[in-house]
Formats: structure tokens, C-alpha cells, sequence
């Protein structure tokens, strides 16, 4: 099994580690990859992967404006918002 | 009616006594309150209790009893795993990330149950984010089991399984997406049922894994499950995987049964009687509980389920790489914690999720990520959603020669709190019996069938065909018909 | 050291906003112009427990640019989400089409240039695929925030992919503008650039002449005209060949194109390139279309510009130039078209140069949209019948034409009588006028009669001079004649 790249993997989740956490959650990944790493030695040649377990077409809905400004409310959930907008830290672009 | 009587209590007890006067759902919801407040501080089976809005609903349900028709859950009361959206209702998950969440909504169940005219006292705990198989992965703290309180619950709707195990309410709700039903119902001695995937709607619960994820439901008896199961299922257009097919009532189909079994193929898989880590105690009582099929009129038979080991390692790609996918709408952005300090925006997004998310759920993430990442995919994603057609295919054969599998719900009964420590494989290892189902998207349920030499429940699991709750239903019905497993209190 | 020949190689990644009224996996609304995130409701926001549900309409309109593309319509497409944290995405992945887009191997001819230079080309599509739109960032400042508005968050988007078949910023702008006539022609996409429903991105390279491998390319993001496509690869190219000559490498590279510096600059290398971690969204199902839907949406489909460019030429006799302008839009072609159907096809030229001519101008002038011309097809088609069985000049029709346009006049038979602009074509009418020029010109006469056959104009002239322009002038020039050589 390969070295995991932990500092890639958790940049890409957006989860900082601390040094002390990242050694942690290394051995554990270890563990667990070590668990799933079973799954290399199974033949699975020709079997079709299933990705959800009903067997069934997409459900399409009317194309019908249903939902009202709800903007108050869901705005009100927010850390921070003004002017009816989410606000983050600076995007440079 | 007092406590006292309301802890033993079925489902259709409670409703003749609405319906013949001698209690109130007002006085049912005071008494459920009143218990639960008493033993949180010893089970910590609740994240929030909501008193005025549950006396406001059981108000609203004797007013409706008094201008007639009502239906058989009006007034009784019950509680919602904290996973269910709730409005007006904090919703955590039993995570910081979510810890002062209000929804605007409420989640499909919930809805269907509070037009029935039930009354919820509450928000269960869980594992955070229903990531765990003890339910000690709570933000609020971990539920313990009124069995034995210095012993984990099972997870992860393990709130639901203690509050309903130690008398509070007569019914709870849960979701399963490895075991969380079943798993927690069999810890505390209650019986639980995770249906089909796509019978009962995942519109507003709170996504782990969503092509694992449903609903379902804790209570005494299988009885009392189907009346509530009747309730939630049903078609809902939220919800792209909800079938769109008439609920069956699963309920009638068990006053009109005769308790007995006859012809009944019941299926014991030789893999997983013969697993590494089955206890002892739990071994010899699942096996009598399948004597006691025999007895009713079943016949039994061994199947096979050759890859039945594999399940955990397929269930432990598929669910994290769902998840990691899934939690990554938690950003500290449009609702729920911001970390308070930052220097830029990725540094906002890594410190909010850093400190918002507990570690089991930050290890699956990173798990998911991982086996989603660029050279992984194949040898990890695409090989485990092979082995989920294989697995979900070992069933299907299975049921060729029975009508339904017969197990142990976990491998053990429910261990010390801290016990599994370091390792969080250990924990995984515990979801075997259990997560076949989710990854075949068959329904399954877990009943009492036993104690172990400690005093501790054991559950019993039946696995059944896809859409065939009712078959299921019936066959614990009638165990729960001839032994009283299930009748037996936690010496609270 | 021989100087290279160059070649260029381009394909172009379209987002067309699909002109649904509700969103790809929601019930909000997606009309444009709304207050910030008054139209982004608990799914665009991603609430907790909430859950996408694909919109009928969205998919009706993949289908019909499959169809109208001559593509292969998916019988069974998947969703899949592509992972990565922006805040405007939020639910940090998108919902959008990966391995099994539901359209895909389809084709357009277009014209590219003009006059004798003027070639056709095919464009090879290789996929369109339904997505959802991300939201907005405002960069204007909020106290050192950002601020993002969520209403642009789940508006369906077809992206349709070309392969790199195009070799010239002209054959990209030729294509992209075929394709923007198109995705409007048959209504799924306002095409409108300015509010980004339409927006260009081009993979541009450059090789050796001769070279069949492809170049390293820089993809240029979210071009939003068509002049900018083209400055944009202009300039490209030229960068791409002088940093290649200069003995440099080209980065596989995401640029911006800045319009008032006319250049590119790098947004984003390679290395920094994302992990997207596609897999198939598990809160969605397979979309399977039967036969049976897509041949009720090809049945509704209307004639398509290529089709209706060849019927042009072949059946109206037009020039291909003049049908490839008549089909620049579905509205003027219809506008054509009803012109055609009043008038008879026997006058199609007419009526196509009235419409290129005169009325194109004049819309053109005053910045009107065809569909709100004040002349109407049906008057077009009273003003060539009248030219044509000689009630009123060319000149005459002008007069009627400005009448028309001006509001002063809505019916063209009236507006002929209240200007007096009938031609008088009468024999007996005619004949005194005719009579009196032959007396009045006797010179004309004589040279007319002594074979200078331009004697005859004078003579016609000083008819229609004296009839003050009502005479018509073909009537009488066959009366002079007859009298003349009789």
C-alpha cells in the first residue's frame, strides 16, 4: 500500500490538521485502508460497478416555479450576510 | 394513565385509552417529558427537548379527538432522531458544525407523523452525522444504555433505541444506513426496522451516505414498528429515490395474521454464524431464536452469502466516499458554525470544518476523499461498487431457497463506553451482520432474543426480500407472540 | 533556421443557459434580474436534508439540440458531481453529466467568410451535457467580504463540446455564431450574451504544419462575445507561435482574456489543476429517455437554418449569400417566410431584397428588433405585388415603403391613392402625352428612327415628366415604340 499523501488529501477536504492530529489520522487511515484494501484481492472482472441500490429511470419534474423567496429566513441562518448577500473572506479572482 | 403504565404500553393500548377517554395525549406527552427529563443525565439519550411545542401538539391532538376522527397515532408521543429536520426545531446532527441549526422545514417523517397527529417530545442524540456504531461520537456527549449506563447505547441512532428501551416514549425514529437502526435497537432490547431503500423518504434527514441512507423506526414491539412504519412510508416528490407506489399497511396485515408461521423458509447463512468475533451468548440465543421459528411453523434452512466479509470493506469506501462528498456543503459559508478566527477564505474553510467536525467524521471524510481521488478511484470506488453487486447479488441467490435470512443484528452485546479505544476499526468490524442490507437495499429489522450472561440484550436480525417489510413484520410478530423478549425493562 | 508554418487548432466549450422557467433540480424561479438570492431557495442554498430533482423541461431541451445537431440522444445518461469548495458552489460539489452525457456525436455545417472566399465547414460535436450553474461573486467590497448571490445557483446549462476541428479564430467565431443562431432558433437558449447565457470558452494550440499530434492547449474562460472570441484567440495564437519560436514551451494552462488590454493571462496552471472526484451523484438516478419522447420532441421541432438555407436557394431561387443573412435568426427568416407565403413564391427574390434591403436598413438604424417592425410581412408583400403587376414604381414603392415605416399609412393600397402614387399604364391616357413628347422631340425622333436606340429614353423621360412620374414608364415606352417603328 502506498504512503498516503495525508496533507493533499485533507487540503482537498478543506480539514486543517494540526501536527499532532495529522499523526493520528495517519495511523487511522492506515487502519482503515488497511481494511479496505480486502476489497484488491476479489476477481470483479466483467461485473457492471453498481452505484445505487433501485434498479429505476430518473423521476423527472414539470418545469413549474414552485418555490417562493424564502430569502429572510434562509438569509437569517447565515454567520454573516448583508445586504442580501452571503459574505466570505475575499475572493481574489 | 401514569408513567408506569405508559413504559409498557403497545401502540394500540395507548390509542384505546385516548380513544376511550381515560388518558389525555396532554398528559401522555407530560408523562414522556417529565421521564425523559428525569434520566438525562443518566442515559443523555436527548440533544433537545421541547416541552411547550410537545404540549402545544398534544393540545392540538385531544382538541381534534374531541371533533372526532382521529387516527391511531393521534396524541401518542414520540421522538425523532436528531437527523430529521425539524422546524422551528434545532437540528444538530449531534455535530458543532450544526449545533444551533434552526430548519425551515421539517423532514418528510416528521411530517407524516404530526399529521397523524403524533406528538414529538424531542431530538434524540446519535453518533455525529449517524457516523459511529455506539453512538459515543455525540458532540452533546455520548447516550448511554439503560441496560447498563456505563455501556455504549449502539449507534448510531442510539438516543432513539434508549429513549424508547427505557419507557420514555412508545416509538422513535432512526435512520440506517449500515446498521444504525438495528445495531442500537438490538444494544438496548427494542425492536427496530430499516425498510426498503426508497419506501420511506430521506427528504429533509441530514445526508451520511446517500444511496445507504433510510429511515426507519424503534420500538417495543414489531407491532408497534409497523403501525409507525405505515405512517412514514409513502411516495414523496422531493425525493428522486422515494417509489412512487401505494404504503402497504403493514399494520392490518398483522391483526389479520394467526401468529403462526407455516412454510416459512428461513435462511441461516453459515458465514456469518461461523464469523471470527461472534459472542458466544449472542451465537447460542440468535440460534435459539431460530428453534423458536421452527416451533411456529418455520423451517430452516442454511444459505450462503460467500461474501459476506467483504461487506465492510465495500460498506467503508462507498459510505466515506458518499459522505466526504455529501459534508462538504458545511463551509461555514450559508448556515451553521464559522470557525471565529481566519486569514483567508481556504483558511476559513479549513478551520471551520477543522473545529466543526468531530474526529470519526473528519476521518471518514478524509477516507471518502481519498478513494474519490485522482489514481484511486478505480482500484478503491469502482472495485467497492463491484463487490456491492456481487454482495447484493449473494441475496438475491439467497433468497432463491428462503423467504427470509436469519442473524445475529451484531456480533456482540453492547461494550463499556471508551472500550473500543484507539481503533476505529474495531468499531467497523461491528457492522457486519448489518450493512448487507444497505448495500442491496433490502429491509431488515432487529428484535430482542435473548440476554447474555452480563444481563445485556441480544438482538435478533431478520433480513428480507425487497419490499417485503410486511413478510418481515409478520414473522417477529409472531415470535413476539410466543416469547417475551421483548416485554422485559432495563432495570432503571 | 526555415520559419515554421503554423497551424491552429480550437475547440470551443459552449454554455448555453437553458430557457426553462424553474431550475435544473429545483423549484425556483430563473428569471434574470431578480434581488440578490430572492431566487435561491433551501436546495440552490443546500440546506441540510434537502435533495435535487431533475426538471422535465431541461432535459426536453437537451434533446432537441441533440436532435438538432443530428446527434445520438442518450438512451440512459448519468449524473455525476464534480467536487471542489468555491463559494458560490454550495453545496460544494456540482451536479453535472461526466462519463454518460445524454448527448453526444453530433455535427454542424457553417458558412465561414464571404463573397468568392466564402467555404463551407463541418464542426464535429463530441458530447452536450445538462449542469447546473454555480452562483455569483460580487468583488465589490463589503468591508474586505466578498459578497455571493446564490439566484444563478442551479440554472440548467447544456454544455456542448466541439472537437477541435476549427483552424481559424474566423472558423471558431463562424461556428460559435451558428451555434448561437441555433440554441435560439429552436428556443432552448435566450442566447443572450451580455447576461452570460451564452458563454465561449476555446481550447486554443498551435502545431507545425503537417504535425498530427495536438499542441499543448490553454483553454481561454468565459468569453462573452464574439468579438472578444476572436481577439482572444488572435492573440493567443500569436503568443503561442512567438513563444514556440522563441525556442519557449507552451504550460497547459486556464486563461482569462482581458479585453481592454487585449490580452490572456494566466488564471490557473496545470499543477494547480483540481481533483474533481467525479462519481455518480447517489441522490439521482439514471436519466433514461425512451424513443417515444424523443421522437414527440422531433416532431415539434421547426425547420432548421441549414434546411431552410438549402430550400432558399433551391426553391426561391435565392443566392446562398442572401439565404445564409435571411436565416441569421428564426426571426427574420419567419419574417421572410410569412412575407413569402402573402406574396407568392414567384416574388421571393422581391421580397428577400425588400427585406435585406430597405427594412434591414432601416431596423438597423433605429435599433428595432424585427419583431417590432412597424412594416409587416404582409405589407411587404402589398408593396412587391404592387410593383409587380406595375400599379406603382420602384421610386413609388419607396414612397410606400416610408409611409408604412413612418406609421403614416398602414395599408399599402391606401397609402398608393392618398399619394397619388399610382402609375398611370392606361393606353388612351398615355397616348396624348406620347403624342406631344414625338412633337415636341423631333431630334430624338429622328435619331431614334436612325437607330440610337438611347433616343428612346429621352423621349420616355419627357413623358414621365410631363405625367409628373405617374406614368409607367415600361407602358409607355412600348406606346413610343409601336408609334415610332409602326
Amino acid at each position: 500500500m502506498p504512503a498516503i499523501d495525508l496533507d493533499r488529501i485533507a487540503e482537498l477536504a478543506r480539514i486543517e490538521l494540526t501536527p499532532d492530529s495529522a499523526a493520528a489520522f495517519r495511523a487511522d487511515l492506515q487502519r482503515v485502508l488497511a481494511l479496505v484494501d480486502r476489497l484488491q484481492a476479489v476477481d470483479t472482472t466483467g461485473v457492471a460497478p453498481m452505484s445505487h441500490p433501485l434498479d429505476l429511470p430518473q423521476r423527472l419534474r414539470e418545469d413549474v416555479v414552485t418555490e417562493a423567496d424564502q430569502r429572510d429566513a434562509l438569509l437569517a441562518l447565515a454567520p454573516t450576510a448583508e445586504n442580501g448577500l452571503y459574505l466570505v473572506p475575499q475572493v481574489i479572482e | 394513565m401514569s408513567a408506569e403504565r405508559l413504559l409498557t404500553s403497545s401502540l394500540r393500548e395507548l390509542a384505546a385509552a385516548l380513544a376511550e377517554g381515560r388518558t389525555r395525549a396532554e398528559a401522555l406527552a407530560d408523562a414522556a417529558l417529565e421521564r425523559a427529563q428525569a434520566l438525562q443525565e443518566r442515559l443523555n439519550a436527548f440533544i433537545t427537548l421541547t416541552p411547550e411545542a410537545a404540549r402545544a401538539a398534544a393540545r392540538a391532538a385531544d382538541e381534534r379527538r374531541r371533533a372526532g376522527n382521529v387516527s391511531l397515532l393521534s396524541g401518542i408521543p414520540l421522538a425523532h432522531k436528531d437527523l430529521f429536520c425539524t422546524r422551528g426545531v434545532r437540528t444538530t446532527a449531534a455535530s458543532r458544525m450544526l449545533a444551533e441549526f434552526v430548519p425551515p422545514y421539517d423532514a418528510f417523517v416528521v411530517e407524516r407523523l404530526a399529521d397523524a397527529g403524533a406528538v414529538s417530545i424531542g431530538k434524540t442524540n446519535l453518533d455525529e452525522f449517524a457516523m459511529g456504531s455506539a453512538n459515543e461520537h455525540s458532540h452533546f456527549g455520548p447516550c448511554r444504555n439503560p441496560w447498563d449506563t456505563s455501556r455504549i447505547a449502539g449507534g448510531s441512532s442510539g438516543g432513539s433505541a434508549a429513549a424508547v428501551a427505557a419507557g420514555i416514549v412508545p416509538v422513535a425514529t432512526g435512520t440506517d444506513t449500515g446498521g444504525s437502526v438495528r445495531q442500537p435497537a438490538a444494544m438496548c432490547g427494542v425492536t427496530g426496522i430499516k425498510p426498503s431503500y426508497g419506501r420511506v423518504s430521506r427528504y429533509g434527514i441530514i445526508a451520511y451516505a446517500s444511496s445507504l441512507d433510510q429511515a426507519g423506526v424503534i420500538a417495543r414491539s414489531a407491532e408497534d414498528c409497523a403501525l409507525a412504519l405505515t405512517a412514514i412510508e409513502g411516495f414523496d416528490p422531493r425525493d428522486s429515490t422515494s417509489l412512487d407506489r401505494p404504503s402497504e399497511d403493514h399494520a392490518a396485515a398483522l391483526a389479520a395474521a394467526d401468529g403462526q408461521l407455516d412454510g416459512l423458509r428461513l435462511g441461516l447463512p453459515r458465514e456469518f454464524f461461523a464469523a471470527e468475533g461472534l459472542d458466544a451468548d449472542v451465537r447460542s440465543a440468535v440460534e435459539a431464536a431460530a428453534r423458536t421459528y421452527e416451533s411456529l411453523g418455520a423451517r430452516l434452512v442454511e444459505v450462503s452469502l460467500p461474501r459476506a466479509e467483504l461487506a465492510i470493506p465495500a460498506y467503508y469506501v462507498i459510505a466515506p466516499a458518499e459522505a466526504s462528498s455529501n459534508l462538504a456543503r458545511y463551509d461555514g459559508v450559508r448556515y451553521g458554525y464559522r470557525a471565529p478566527d481566519y486569514a483567508d477564505l481556504d483558511d476559513m474553510y479549513r478551520k471551520t470544518r477543522a473545529q466543526g467536525f468531530g474526529d470519526e467524521v473528519k476521518r471518514r471524510i478524509l477516507v471518502g476523499t481519498y478513494v474519490l481521488s485522482h489514481g484511486y478511484y478505480d482500484a478503491y470506488y469502482l472495485q467497492a461498487q463491484k463487490l456491492r453487486r456481487l454482495i447484493a447479488e449473494d441475496y438475491r441467490q439467497a433468497f432463491d431457497s428462503c423467504d427470509l435470512i436469519l442473524a445475529p443484528t451484531a456480533p456482540t452485546t453492547a461494550w463499556r463506553l471508551g472500550e473500543k479505544g484507539q481503533d476505529p476499526v474495531q468499531e467497523y468490524l461491528q457492522d457486519i451482520y448489518t450493512i448487507g442490507a444497505n448495500l442491496a437495499g433490502l429491509p431488515a429489522l432487529s428484535h430482542p432474543c435473548g440476554f447474555d450472561s452480563a444481563g445485556l440484550p441480544i438482538g435478533c436480525q431478520l433480513i428480507g426480500p425487497y419490499l417485503a417489510e410486511t413478510r418481515l413484520l409478520l414473522a417477529a410478530h409472531a415470535f413476539q407472540g410466543k416469547t417475551d423478549w421483548h416485554r422485559q425493562l432495563p432495570p432503571l | 533556421m526555415n520559419r515554421t508554418d503554423w497551424e491552429t487548432v480550437i475547440g470551443l466549450e459552449i454554455h448555453a443557459q437553458l430557457t426553462t422557467r424553474s431550475k435544473i433540480f429545483s423549484g425556483a424561479s430563473t428569471a434574470f434580474g431578480a434581488e440578490p438570492n430572492r431566487q435561491a431557495c433551501a436546495i440552490d442554498v443546500a440546506l441540510p436534508g434537502t435533495l435535487p430533482v431533475l426538471n422535465r423541461g431541461a432535459v426536453e431541451r437537451a434533446i432537441r439540440l441533440g436532435l438538432a445537431i443530428e446527434a445520438e440522444i442518450a438512451e440512459r445518461s448519468v449524473f455525476a458531481r464534480k467536487n471542489y469548495f468555491y463559494p458560490d458552489l454550495p453545496k460544494g460539489y456540482q451536479i453535472s453529466q461526466y462519463e454518460l452525457p445524454v448527448v453526444k456525436n453530433g455535427a454542424i455545417t457553417v458558412q465561414v467568410g464571404e463573397g468568392e472566399a466564402a467555404y463551407e465547414k463541418t464542426v464535429r460535436i463530441t458530447r452536450a451535457h445538462l449542469e447546473e450553474d454555480a452562483g455569483k461573486s460580487l468583488h465589490e467590497d463589503f468591508h474586505g467580504m466578498t459578497g455571493i448571490d446564490l439566484n444563478r445557483a442551479g440554472t440548467p446549462l447544456l454544455e456542448i463540446v466541439s472537437e477541435p476541428d476549427m483552424r481559424s479564430a474566423e472558423e471558431a467565431v463562424a461556428y460559435a455564431r451558428a451555434l448561437h443562431t441555433l440554441v435560439r432558433w429552436i428556443g432552448v437558449c435566450d442566447g443572450n450574451m451580455q447576461e452570460g447565457s451564452f458563454r465561449i470558452d476555446a481550447n486554443v494550440s498551435v502545431r507545425p504544419k503537417g504535425e498530427t499530434r495536438l499542441g499543448t492547449r490553454r483553454e481561454i474562460k468565459n468569453l462573452n462575445s464574439f468579438r472578444f472570441l476572436q481577439q482572444a484567440i488572435d492573440y493567443e495564437v500569436r503568443w503561442q507561435i512567438e513563444t514556440l519560436e522563441e525556442g519557449g514551451t507552451v504550460q497547459q494552462a486556464t486563461v482569462l482574456f482581458d479585453p481592454e488590454r487585449g490580452e490572456t493571462r494566466v488564471m490557473r496552471t496545470k499543477e494547480d489543476a483540481h481533483d474533481y472526484r467525479y462519481f455518480p451523484d447517489p441522490d439521482l438516478l439514471p436519466l433514461v429517455i425512451d424513443r417515444a419522447w424523443i421522437e414527440e420532441v422531433r416532431s415539434n421541432l421547426p425547420e432548421l437554418p441549414q434546411a431552410l438555407r438549402r430550400r432558399l436557394v433551391e426553391a426561391h431561387g435565392l443566392t446562398p449569400y442572401d439565404a445564409n443573412l435571411l436565416t441569421a435568426s428564426k426571426e427574420l427568416a419567419d419574417y421572410y417566410l410569412a412575407a413569402v407565403a402573402a406574396a407568392g413564391q414567384a416574388l421571393a427574390k422581391p421580397c428577400a431584397n425588400w427585406i435585406l434591403g430597405e427594412l434591414a436598413a432601416k431596423l438597423n438604424r433605429s435599433g428595432i428588433e424585427i419583431g417590432e417592425s412597424p412594416v409587416l410581412p404582409a405589407h411587404i408583400a402589398a408593396l412587391v405585388r404592387r410593383v409587380q403587376d406595375g400599379t406603382i414604381s420602384h421610386a413609388g414603392a419607396k414612397k410606400v415603403f416610408e409611409a408604412l415605416w413612418t406609421g403614416e399609412g398602414q395599408d399599402v393600397d391606401a397609402i398608393i391613392e392618398a399619394q397619388g402614387l399610382e402609375q398611370v399604364s392606361d393606353e388612351s391616357a398615355l397616348e396624348s402625352l406620347v403624342d406631344a413628347a414625338i412633337a415636341a422631340n423631333p431630334k430624338s425622333v429622328e435619331e431614334f428612327r436612325a437607330g440610337k436606340e438611347k433616343a428612346l429614353n429621352a423621349l420616355v423621360g419627357q413623358v414621365m415628366k410631363a405625367s409628373r412620374g405617374a406614368a409607367n414608364p415600361q407602358r409607355v415606352t412600348e406606346l413610343l415604340r409601336r408609334k415610332l417603328t409602326g
